[in-house]
């Protein structure tokens, strides 16, 4: 049986506003992944997705707020809350994060080895400069990395090698757990695809046991992930293998999310596509029941009123009370997109008189 | 905005400089060119406020030049951070938005102007000007004063250049000037309030300077020709600490009071500097973007990994 | 005939050792009333082609047409004219927005290039219009009280109120999610189809180019290395690049693709 590497367990998270009011944007989230997997994230922006892989990852930081959850990561357990402080050795070493836009936050005068030694520096290493080094070099040169990126300005270095030197970097502490934040978005395919190909690898040499990666490029996360997590509104709506989202999915949103794809295959030439209307709830005050409804074409007078439960195990559900009263049927995406004419005054490019 | 214990404390100090600036010499009722005593009394030796701190080396009250000699300092201060801001401003902007060979020119001059010792300028100007009065002297500190403005203003205005706004500008027609005023300017504003206090604080210290080498205005008091007189006549050898220390510690109280508002316009201005745990972001609207929110709060993204070698380089420029 | 042409435009930046030659010498032509995609990773100089297509950056080398009539290098007098012809949306909703000014205050700016002051505002209020908006609800807003998407709405709206014969769109989808991005490009098929607009869409997603245009322009490294129609470059590609180009992209449905497990 595959061992579980991480348990989050209803994990809530706000930001603080100056006039005092909390808006969770991650709201009584469990996140399960188990040894070996890769979990994508994705959905729409706003909808939590970076901001719960900062509460994984315990980079937190003010106005945004860890208010309650567990987390339980390869069998040492946290309490998240607001007072409650994160054990320095966590950091780098349970789990570690590859931040949003970390390519272009590189200091443009500092060679890419004294980051090496900055990074593990600061999280308490007792390694000398030396050895620091040496690490990275045969970190480097088992991923078939060259190893004189080392001594290469961030700027000599393609936005590629960047990002996978990067990735070396943030995991030469061996996480258990690594959360990449976007970490394709600034990269072009054959860059992505190199990325990619080398954290599989990673997870092969047991640099690290698991990783969530977090993305809104659902075709790259069919293509990287074990299992796929699509988020809405602060919660997770949907959760199931890679292969079971792209075909099958069982929440609408997630439907409308895939249906948007755009690729470039034989029927993206004459085909006309529609997105979902409307804007995500605010999660100052989202809506009653399923957070969805309002721009659910399926939406029945119970989803206005009562939250979806979900429905499956915790490895693999969707929260949708359509599909639960439809089993086997499969989503249609018009029905999904039943309401987009109320939702808002459509776009309209009239012909002129 | 949310302004830090840090603005509080230099505003207060600010104040209070100005309270004693322009509310002092119409208080103490005592004329700083009038003798009250004799050389070097000792503090209280003379009754009321005139009387407090002594008596110089003329016999005149200590206490009322140093009020009507905080006066002439901040108006000078005050005009040359004018001139220098104007002058700076204008041509670090135009130089910043324009490039190429416009940039060249004017940056050039600046180079050179920064290379000439300013100081030199100054005397010399003082010295030929047949008469000194603040006014010149406020205006030859100002417009030797101007270059690190201008360098500030100008890495500025280059960043702000390459934001895709401006070619939005381009193709709605607008003009050079009015890009540069509407659309590059306003984006430069909070720098160049803070290069001005810089700039005013700085023009206070160079006039003292000139000053107590004798060659501030004539026949009007400031600090910097209260310190030249103290010199002058010995006040330190006969241990008059009374002429000196007030007007010392009164330039050290503008100069810090304004650094600090400085560096607390520079942290209310730039979020990323703002320390401790309270950092406040604005108003968290929801359909703003993910990229978004962690922006103003959880600088949480790089700083996790990277917190030892991000460089900060929005406040290295800031500082001329 | 073409409704804009180029003929081996080419601009290098820097001299010397240290040229960097963004665009070598590229020919293509912009065919009335199609979508034309210029795709390619960063770096290949597909923005710069932008900038020279719309006048903003001065060529190195060759030709530009537009409309019969040579726009290669122009004074300020017919940059004015052209970009009452010739308009574009860029890329980043924030940067794209000048944040002291009000929408009101950027779509005027925009409006006095129109001749007509009553037409003016009635153009912008269709332009909203045509984009989902309600006037009244956005003219007083400024764009940090707006979410991404409703800004680039509002970019494609500044745009159309020129009722430009070219529209270019650099990058103007890769900063929105996926089902926002399709509203956005349906506007510029709408466009197309109804108005009969002329649009120019640079991108480095060839799914999007796939969905949206009608021909496309494969660059790598300043050069155009294939042209034709998107039926040809997608199913039939001839160049090597333009086929590892395809190969890259990562497939939501069908096989896993070899590098997986």
């Amino acid at each position: 049986m595959t061992k579980r590497l991480l348990e989050a367990k209803q994990v809530t998270a706000a930001y603080h506003t100056p006039d005092g009011r909390e808006v969770r944007a991650v709201d009584n989230v469990s996140v399960f992944v188990n040894e070996g997997e890769i979990l994508g994230c994705a959905g729409e922006s706003g909808c939590g997705k970076s901001t719960l892989g900062n509460v994984l990852a315990l980079t937190a930081r003010p106005p945004l707020y860890p208010i309650s959850g567990t987390l339980n990561i390869d069998g040492q357990v946290l309490e998240l809350g607001q007072n409650n402080k994160v054990p320095r050795t966590w950091r780098g070493s349970v789990v570690s994060m590859l931040p949003q836009g970390a390519l272009n936050s590189l200091s443009p005068t500092a060679k890419i080895r004294g980051l090496v030694v900055d990074v593990l520096k600061s999280h308490g290493t007792k390694l000398s400069k030396d050895e620091c080094l040496d690490l990275a070099r045969d970190r480097m040169k088992n991923l078939g990395l060259p190893t004189r990126a080392l001594d290469s300005y961030p700027h000599q270095l393609s936005g590629g090698m960047k990002q996978r030197v990067i990735t070396v970097i943030s995991t030469l502490l061996n996480p258990r757990l690594l959360i990449a934040d976007e970490p394709t978005s600034a990269l072009d395919v054959s860059s992505q695809r190199a990325l990619v190909e080398m954290l599989r690898e990673m997870l092969n040499q047991d640099i690290m046991k698991g990783v969530i990666f977090i993305t809104h490029d659902l075709p790259l996360l069919k293509t990287i992930s074990d299992r796929v997590a699509i988020m809405y509104a602060g919660q997770i709506v949907e959760v199931a293998n890679s292969e079971d989202i792209a075909e099958r999915p069982r929440h609408p949103y997630s439907k409308a999310l895939l249906n948007a794809v755009l690729a470039p295959e034989e029927d993206t030439l004459a085909k006309r596509v529609e997105g979902i209307k409307g804007s995500p709830p605010s999660l100052a005050k989202p809506p009653s029941g399923c957070r969805f409804h309002p721009r659910c074409g399926l939406a029945m007078d119970i989803c206005t009123q009562v939250m979806p439960r979900a429905q499956g195990n915790e490895l693999q559900f969707a929260k949708c009370h359509w599909s639960q009263q439809h089993p086997h049927e499969p989503i249609r995406i018009e029905d999904v997109l039943r309401r987009n004419d109320e939702i808002e005054a459509p776009v309209l490019i009239k012909k002129e008189a | 905005m949310r302004f830090s214990v840090r603005f509080y404390v230099a505003a207060g100090l600010v104040v209070l400089v100005l309270l004693a600036a322009l509310l002092g010499p119409f208080l103490i009722g005592v004329d700083p060119n009038t003798s009250i005593g004799g050389l070097y009394d000792k503090p209280g030796v003379h009754p009321g406020f005139g009387g407090i701190l002594g008596t110089d080396n003329e016999g005149q009250s200590v206490m009322s030049n140093l009020l009507y000699g905080t006066r002439t300092s901040l108006l000078v201060g005050l005009i040359a951070g004018i001139v220098a801001s104007a002058i700076g401003l204008v041509i670090g902007l135009i130089a910043g938005y324009a490039g190429g060979l416009v940039e060249e020119i004017l940056m050039g001059l600046t180079n050179i102007m920064l290379a000439i010792p300013s100081i030199v300028i100054v005397i010399l100007l003082s010295v030929s000007l047949p008469q000194r009065n603040i006014f010149t002297l406020a205006l030859v500190i100002g417009i030797t004063s101007w270059p690190w403005t201008a360098r500030a203003v100008r890495a500025q205005a280059t960043s702000v250049r390459t934001r895709e706004h401006i070619e939005v500008a381009k193709m709605s027609g607008a003009n050079f000037w009015s890009i540069l005023v509407w659309d590059v300017l306003p984006y430069l504003l909070s720098y160049v309030v803070m290069a001005f206090v810089l700039q005013v604080a700085s023009a206070i210290l160079t006039e003292s300077s000139l000053s107590m080498l004798g060659l501030g205005p004539s026949n009007i008091v400031s600090i910097g020709m209260m310190l030249n007189w103290a010199l002058a006549w010995g006040s330190i050898r006969v241990g008059a600490w009374w002429a000196f220390i007030p007007p010392t510690l009164m330039l050290t109280l503008i100069a810090f009071s304004l650094f600090l508002l400085q560096s607390s316009l520079d942290e209310l201005f730039n979020p990323r500097l703002r320390r401790g745990k309270k950092v406040k972001a604005g108003v968290v609207t929801p359909d703003q973007d993910d990229e978004f929110l962690p922006e103003a709060g959880s600088a949480a993204g790089p700083a996790a990994l990277m917190e030892a070698a991000v460089v900060d380089r929005t406040r290295e420029e800031a500082r001329p | 005939m073409a409704l804009f042409e180029a003929d081996n435009l080419s601009k290098t930046f820097g001299g010397g050792k240290g040229a960097v030659h963004a665009v070598k010498g590229a020919t293509f032509g912009l065919e009335p009333g199609s979508i034309t995609a210029v795709v390619g990773e960063s770096g290949s100089g597909k923005s710069t082609l932008a900038r020279l297509v719309l006048g903003l950056l001065p060529s190195s080398g060759g030709t530009m047409t537009f409309d019969g009539s040579d726009v290669t290098k122009m004074s300020f007098l017919q940059s004015k004219k052209y970009w009452q012809e010739v308009q574009a949306v860029f890329q980043d909703p924030f940067s794209a927005f000048n944040q002291f000014f009000t929408v009101e205050r950027l779509l005027d700016r925009s409006a006095k290039l129109i001749d007509n002051k009553a037409e003016a505002r009635t153009r912008m209020e269709e332009a909203l219009h045509h984009v989902g908006f309600e006037v009244a609800d956005v003219i007083k807003k400024h764009p940090h009280e707006l979410s991404g998407g409703q800004r680039q709405r509002i970019m494609i709206a500044r745009a159309l109120m020129m009722r430009p014969k070219l529209l270019l769109a650099d990058e103007a989808t890769s900063m929105l999610d996926a089902s926002l991005r399709v509203n956005v490009l349906n506007v510029f098929k709408d466009l197309r189809d109804n108005l009969g607009t002329t649009i120019m869409i640079i991108t480095h997603d060839i799914g999007q180019a796939t969905y949206v245009a009608d021909r496309m322009l494969v660059m790598q490294k300043g050069d155009m290395v294939e042209q034709g129609t998107s039926q040809d470059v997608v199913f039939n590609p001839q160049h090597e690049y333009t086929k590892q180009l395809l190969a890259d992209v990562p497939k939501l449905h069908g096989e896993l693709g070899e590098l997986v497990h």
